[in-house]
This record gives C-alpha cells, structure tokens and sequence, in this order.
C-alpha cells in the first residue's frame, strides 16, 4: 500500500530533533527507516511528521576504549559489518550481524531503529540482553542511560518516554577469552527468527593445580543466555544459567542446558509454531550455540 | 507537504517535485517514468525495487524520496552502456537464461551490481547471501548464479561503472 500522509522534517541537530517531538505528539523517529517503512505501508503506523535523524551529527560514530564498545544509533548495520575492531571487540554482536534481515536492509536499517522498534524476534535486543549493555537516550529532560534489561518492556514497547530519541548502544569491555554463541532458526534466510539464541560465557581452569585430575576440569562461569523470538520481549535464560554455572565445559554441559530450556522454557506459540515446537528448537539452538562457544576458543584479539 | 528533491540520477543531475509521504520507488517510476524499477511487494520483502544510492544497494520501497536529496541514484536503466546495448553482467543474464518473466530482474540486477562493484571476489556462498534478498518465481536461482558468477570477471578487469 502507498504511506498514508505525513509531513517530513531533516533536523540539523538533536536539540531540534527533541524540540520537533516535544512539538507534536503525533511525530515520529525516522533512522533508516527499514522497519518504520514497512509499518507505514501497512498503515499499522500513521504519524504525522517524521523526523529523519539523517544530518543529525555525532549518531553514525563506532568507538572503543577501555570502557567499552559505543555505537551511535545511526550506525548502520553495515558499517558494524565493515569494522574489523568492533568484530575483535564484540564478537558476539559480529556473530549476530550476518542473521539480520538482508543485504539491502542491512545496508539501512540501524542499531537506534532496532533497539527502539523493538521487535521480539530481532537479534540486537537479545545481544544487548546477553551483554549487559546500557542504552543511551536523550529527551526534554536531558539525555539518560536505561540498562537493557529495563529497556525492553513488551512487543515494539521499550522504556523510551514521549518525546525521547535513543542516541547510542554502550556495550562492556569483554575478556579476550570470553567466549559466545548465537544461533537462530528461521524458515527462509533473512526472516524473523522462530527462536533464537544469543549467550556469552568464560571457561575457566581451577586456580589449585593440585587437585584431582576430575575435579580440575575446566568449568563454565558467569554464564549469560538470552532467548528472543519466543515472547513479546528477548528473555533471559536464568534457570539454564543456574545449570551450567561451575559445570565441567564438556558434552555433558550442552545436555544439562538442553534439558534445564525444555523444563524451564514456556514460549509462546503462534499459527507459524507452536509452543512445544519452540520449545524443542530453542533447546536444540541453545546446545549448538553452546557446543559452538565451548569448542572454539577465542582466537588471539589484538588488546 | 510537496518539495524539490535534486540527485543525481544514472548521472544526469535531476529535480523532481515529489509529496514528503513519496517512496524513491514512486519517485522513480512516477515522477522520472523511469519503469525499470519494478514494484512488488511495496513493504521490503521481495527486493524487485532495489536501486543504488551512493554506491548501496538499498530497497527503493522503504525509503522516501526526500531523503535521496544529494544521493548519486543508479537504477537499472543506468546499467546499461550509454551508447546502447547490454552491460556485463545484463549481457551474462542474457547469456544464462536467468530470467524467465523478468519482474525481479531489475532488483537482481542492480543487487548484484552493487555486490560485483564493491567484492568482485565474492564467491558462490557470499553471492547465494546476498541473492537472498530478491525473490524470483520463475528461475530457481541457480541461473541468476551461474550468471552472476560469470559477470565477476568484468568487474575485476575494469571496475565496470
């Protein structure tokens, strides 16, 4: 369907950007657009104005210091793609890229769009779940920071008040040994994802050399398991988390998780899989992604 | 609200008065008749509307016109040699029979050009990717690769424009 009528505007700066929000409650966010677009083709969006971020300065910067990975909302989902430092520095967020819709959409669509969208079944919400980042917004009232876990409040609905733009996605420094896995299912590559996996974790060796062969196997710690596409928002695997904190980082971890999603995990289901079926492929997901993180260390990263 | 958008399109510097709600694909076929790009799904699904702008293949459904303004546009039309003809990979497609009815012809194209432009290394596995953002009907895919495999030689004798 052609867009329903709404007036453009291209701020120059984000303080105009606020005041064009703060001016019409109607107005909307336009970043790159590759999921507002398809909402308004549906008519399921009718704003009045939108206002494109495009010629705001400052949104479109990768940076990467000593406390962490910060990405401006307009950076685009290839720009993250194209940078080999974000790719050393957040592999997990490097693993998710390839899965997200497709070429073209990825060479607009933006990580401020994903985050304030919103969609349970897209991967960055998830990512950001797992890795424990802080969400930049700014508004009348000044600019804030919303930790992810606060962040995502329901399907499409986010923390974000009237009249807020969310400016960039603050990611932790990571251990280089640090080790990840994504995995998602979906039915044709670049479609929303039925299930999806996104975790991070550390394999660690007992400090005492001493012990006894068994017990000085390496163990998993301080796992982190974030579910998405099975509820209206990613979900934190907290049981599985349990189950796997200081277990050997062997087989019998990837079957223990297995079995911890299956009986901890109730997903919703839809005409397109129902619940058990979730459930069944998360859990599947869940040990590849896990035998995936566990097999393969992390290769040397340049500090 | 109606306004002048300037870019260039296929390089020939162009103004056209479109409404702010305008999609480039709308702006594209309406506004400069340009009827190559093609509309299928109008909500980013099948990749028939893909076009160039600066140098990105981009789906021209989800993307206003107004936000072209001082964007370099290439469509299909711009594909083809100014003195007539076919272009390299146009020529390759011609070559494999990969296209039956052509409706999704014009997104593969100028996909895969954009593709060739910037890697013309890639492989079959990074060529397969990137075709999944164009739906076809007709081919099954597998003469679309053939021939997009064939055209990267072209691209890396001549960075072919």
């Amino acid at each position: 369907m052609k867009l329903p009528p709404v007036a453009y505007r291209c701020p120059e700066s984000l303080d105009e950007a606020i005041a064009l929000l703060a001016a019409d409650d109607e107005a909307q966010i336009l970043s790159g657009g590759q999921s507002l677009m398809p909402m308004l083709a549906f008519r399921l969006a009718a704003p009045s104005v939108l206002v494109d971020l495009r010629r705001v300065p400052g949104l479109d910067r990768i940076a990467i210091d000593a406390e962490g990975t910060h990405v401006g909302s307009r950076v685009t989902w290839r720009a993250l793609e194209r940078s080999h430092a974000l790719a050393a520095a957040q592999p997990l967020l490097a693993a998710a890229l390839p899965h997200i819709a497709h070429y073209q959409i990825r060479n607009r669509g933006t990580v401020g769009g994903s985050l304030a969208h919103a969609d349970p079944a897209a991967e960055l919400p998830a990512v950001a779940l797992t890795l424990d980042a802080t969400i930049e917004v700014a508004g009348p009232a000044g600019p804030r920071r919303i930790g992810a876990q606060d962040f995502f409040l329901g399907a499409m609905t986010t923390a974000l008040e009237p009249g807020e733009i969310v400016t960039a996605l603050h990611l932790p420094p990571a251990p280089a040994t640090r080790r990840h896995g994504f995995e998602e299912f979906a039915r044709r590559r670049g479609d929303f994802a039925l299930a999806g996996i996104a975790l991070s974790l550390d394999v660690t060796l007992p400090l005492d050399v001493t012990m006894a062969r068994d017990r000085a196997a390496p163990r998993i710690e301080g796992a982190r398991i974030a579910a998405f596409g099975i509820a209206d928002v990613p979900l934190r695997l907290d049981a599985v988390e349990a189950a796997l904190e200081g277990a050997v980082a062997d087989a019998s971890a990837v079957a223990a998780a297995e079995a911890a999603c299956v009986a901890s995990v109730t997903p919703d289901g839809d005409p397109s899989a129902d619940a058990a079926y979730r459930r069944a492929l998360l859990a599947t997901l869940l040990g590849r992604a896990l035998a995936c993180a566990l097999e393969n260390p992390p290769a040397e990263r340049a500090a | 609200m109606s306004r002048t958008v300037r870019f260039a399109l296929n390089g020939v510097a162009t103004a056209l008065d479109v409404a702010d709600r305008t999609t480039l694909a709308d702006a594209l076929r309406d506004g400069a008749r340009l009827t190559g790009t093609h509309l299928g799904c109008e909500h980013g699904v099948c990749g028939a509307c893909t076009v160039i702008v600066d140098g990105l293949a981009v789906r021209a459904c989800l993307m206003l016109a107004v936000q072209a303004d001082g964007a370099d546009v290439v469509t299909v039309e711009g594909l083809a040699p100014r003195d007539g003809g076919l272009g390299a990979l146009q020529q390759a497609f011609h070559e494999h029979h990969a296209l039956q009815c052509g409706f999704c012809t014009p997104g593969i194209l100028t996909t895969m050009h954009a593709l060739l432009t910037e890697e013309p290394e890639a492989d079959e596995a990074r060529i397969r990717d990137v075709l999944s953002g164009n739906l076809c009907r007709c081919t099954g895919y597998l003469p679309i690769i053939a021939a997009v495999m064939a055209a990267r030689g072209a691209y890396r004798r001549e960075g072919v424009e």
